[in-house]
């Protein structure tokens, strides 16, 4: 049997790099032994995706895209098709999960400094990543025409009608129509299904090839491929199979754990992942009386709404929002400090990393209160203006603190990791 | 490959010429593909004028019609209401309609209409495209307030003729669209003298 198997591997080694590409990977990909819980939500990252392909593939089969179908047959797909509301949660719990991932993923390439050279390809990728993920959930927000899908894409879709000169006749482009309607929906289900996922896929290879290329980053922000034993591994790596391959089965089991009993018993995430005014039919005729986004875009719409309009027109708005989110490419280049892990960098580095995180979050959450609201005394206006500030200054500041500030010593190996 | 006898200047040309004769095929190409994202006949067929029978009005009321997709309001403004424009104009962005393409020259006067009693608006923000609310009554959002229209969305706010207030998202007054009145009566939306 075993010589079997030799004799088979070898036949098809010889035809293509299946051993090779296995051990390139897995067994012989050596990634730092200190990895810490922040480095479980990349492998979540990968189980959310393919939750999102194959549920999203089965919704297709009894989603109907179009002005008149498309609403009744979500309803067909959580009444009458068997196991379709279990498939729809699946997918719109995993909407939010992903993003959830992601954003702890994010939070910890900012934490250990992993799009510092040589990763800042790897950082590029992942932000494409990022930007397909929130396009996937703009298209596919509108998918199931209710009244929430329909305002909520005809507020997006006005931000770009805001562009000077064109964005009028670049709005009803994207429409294919005078207003948003079937056209609209049927073009959306096309990108939201086919086109951004293939994109989404693809950056996702690259992503990991990049990594794989130059190595993990790890929580000390040491290149362990600096001491090598004489056998050419890593003093402080240990292979990707077994290790943490087994390691990220426990991290996986914990999330579905967690995962499942949203889905279960929780699966509108109290009106933040489903929101209500969408369990009725879109109405062009009448917007929703408050209307908010998904929480995942919440921090840049709060950014949004909080720049007034100058010059009769409301581009500055999304000017800033759209700067929100491109400043964050450049953000391997804004970043002067010697060292790359938050454990060595100095306590400037520390409060404004505090600064960004508490910021985001407060924006976050002034993006699904009324603007002209308070919170804690604060208009939520002026509230989101000063946030908006500060989230911009820990970019902008970047390259003065990074190279002002005393970093600690960085040691030679790694510390902590039990293996 | 060989490299001996090549000549790097014309090898140089034709592979500028022939990447710049694809790039051109390209942009051919890529015509349809982006054409076909325009607005189809059929939606373009779907803008039709409509009529609506104002007969059953209220003072004080609003009904909603719809037109090319978009809700037209027509309000029936009281004299009270009338006079609570001329109040209100110093919070007012625009008072005096200065921004030509919000209205058509007929509506281009202190009460943004036809008919002084009767407004007619296209009931989408100029901010964002959301329908803002109807809120005649008057005090009801602040103190000062004359009644007019609140957009739920980012909270920008209108008086009864449409017209924006300083500091708010909305740049430009509400628009009035082309319209016409057949009789006392019966207005119709989308037809005019210039747009028949």
């Amino acid at each position: 049997m075993n010589k079997l198997f030799t004799n088979l591997m070898g036949w098809v080694d010889a035809r293509f790099p299946a051993t090779e590409t296995f051990e390139y990977h897995m067994s012989k990909y050596y990634a730092p032994k200190n990895f810490n819980f922040w480095y479980f939500f990349g492998v979540l990252s990968m189980v959310v995706l393919v939750n999102q392909l194959v549920t999203g593939i089965w919704l297709t089969m009894s989603y109907n895209p179009s002005g008149e179908g498309a609403f009744d047959s979500v309803e067909y797909i959580m009444r009458d098709v068997e196991y379709g509301w279990l498939l729809r949660y699946l997918h719109s719990t995993g909407a939010s999960a992903f993003f959830v991932v992601v954003y702890l993923h994010m939070f910890r390439g900012l934490l250990y400094g992993s799009y510092k050279k040589p990763r800042e390809l790897i950082w590029l990728f992942g932000m494409g990543i990022y930007l397909c993920l929130m396009a996937e959930g703009f298209f596919g927000y509108l998918l199931p025409w209710g009244n929430m899908s329909y305002w909520g894409a005809q507020v997006i879709l006005n931000l770009a009608g805001a562009i000077p000169f064109v964005g009028g006749d670049l709005v009803q482009w994207v429409r294919g129509d005078f207003l948003i309607s079937g056209a609209t929906l049927n073009r959306f289900f096309a990108l939201h299904v086919v086109a951004i996922p293939l994109v989404l896929v693809a950056l996702v290879f690259l992503h990991l090839v990049a990594l794989h290329h130059v190595g993990s980053n790890n929580p000390d922000g040491i290149e362990i491929k600096k001491n090598k034993g004489p056998d050419g591994v890593p003093l402080d790596g240990i292979p990707f199979h077994p290790y943490y391959t087994v390691h990220d089965l426990v991290g996986i089991v914990v999330f579905l754990a967690v995962f499942c009993a949203v889905v279960f018993f929780f699966p509108d995430g109290g009106g933040y992942f489903l929101e209500r005014p969408n369990f009725e039919p879109a109405n062009p005729l009448k917007t929703p009386e408050h209307i908010a986004p998904v929480w995942y875009y919440t921090p840049f719409y709060a950014m949004l709404r909080a720049v007034p309009s100058m010059f009769g027109s409301a581009f500055p708005g999304v000017i800033v929002m759209g700067a929100a989110i491109a400043i964050l490419f450049v953000l391997p280049w804004l970043d002067r400090s010697p060292v790359k892990s938050i454990r060595y960098k100095g306590w400037m580095s520390k409060v404004w990393l505090g600064i960004l995180v508490v910021s985001f979050v407060v924006l976050g959450y002034l993006g699904v209160q009324p603007s002209n609201g308070h919170t804690l005394g604060i208009g939520n206006t002026l509230l989101a203006q000063i946030l908006t500030v500060l989230y911009f200054a820990y970019f902008l500041l970047m390259p003065f603190y990074t190279s002002i500030e005393k970093c600690k010593p960085v040691p030679d190996r790694v510390t902590g990791g039990s293996h | 490959m060989s490299t001996d006898g090549v000549n790097a200047g014309r090898r140089r040309l034709l592979i500028g010429a022939t990447a710049a004769v694809g790039a051109v095929g390209v942009g051919y190409v890529a015509v349809p593909f982006v054409k076909s994202w325009n607005p189809s006949a059929k939606a373009k067929a779907a803008g039709a004028p409509v009529t609506a029978d104002i007969s059953q009005l209220e003072p004080g009321q609003k009904m909603t019609v719809e037109w090319r997709g978009k809700p037209v309001w027509v309000v029936r403004r009281t004299p009270e209401m009338l006079a609570g424009l001329k109040r209100i104009e110093p919070s007012l962005l625009d008072p005096a309609s200065e921004n030509e393409a919000q209205q058509p020259a007929y509506a281009r006067n202190e009460f943004r209409s036809i008919k002084s009693e009767y407004l007619v608006l296209t009931g989408i923000c100029t901010h964002l495209g959301c329908s803002p609310l109807f809120e005649p009554e008057k005090a009801k959002l602040e103190s000062t307030w004359e009644g007019g229209f609140f957009c739920p969305c980012h909270g920008s706010k209108f008086d009864l003729a449409g017209r924006v207030y300083k500091g708010v998202p909305a740049p430009k007054n509400l628009e009035v669209p082309f319209h016409s009145y057949t009789s006392d009566k019966v207005l119709v939306i989308g037809v005019d003298k210039e747009h028949a």
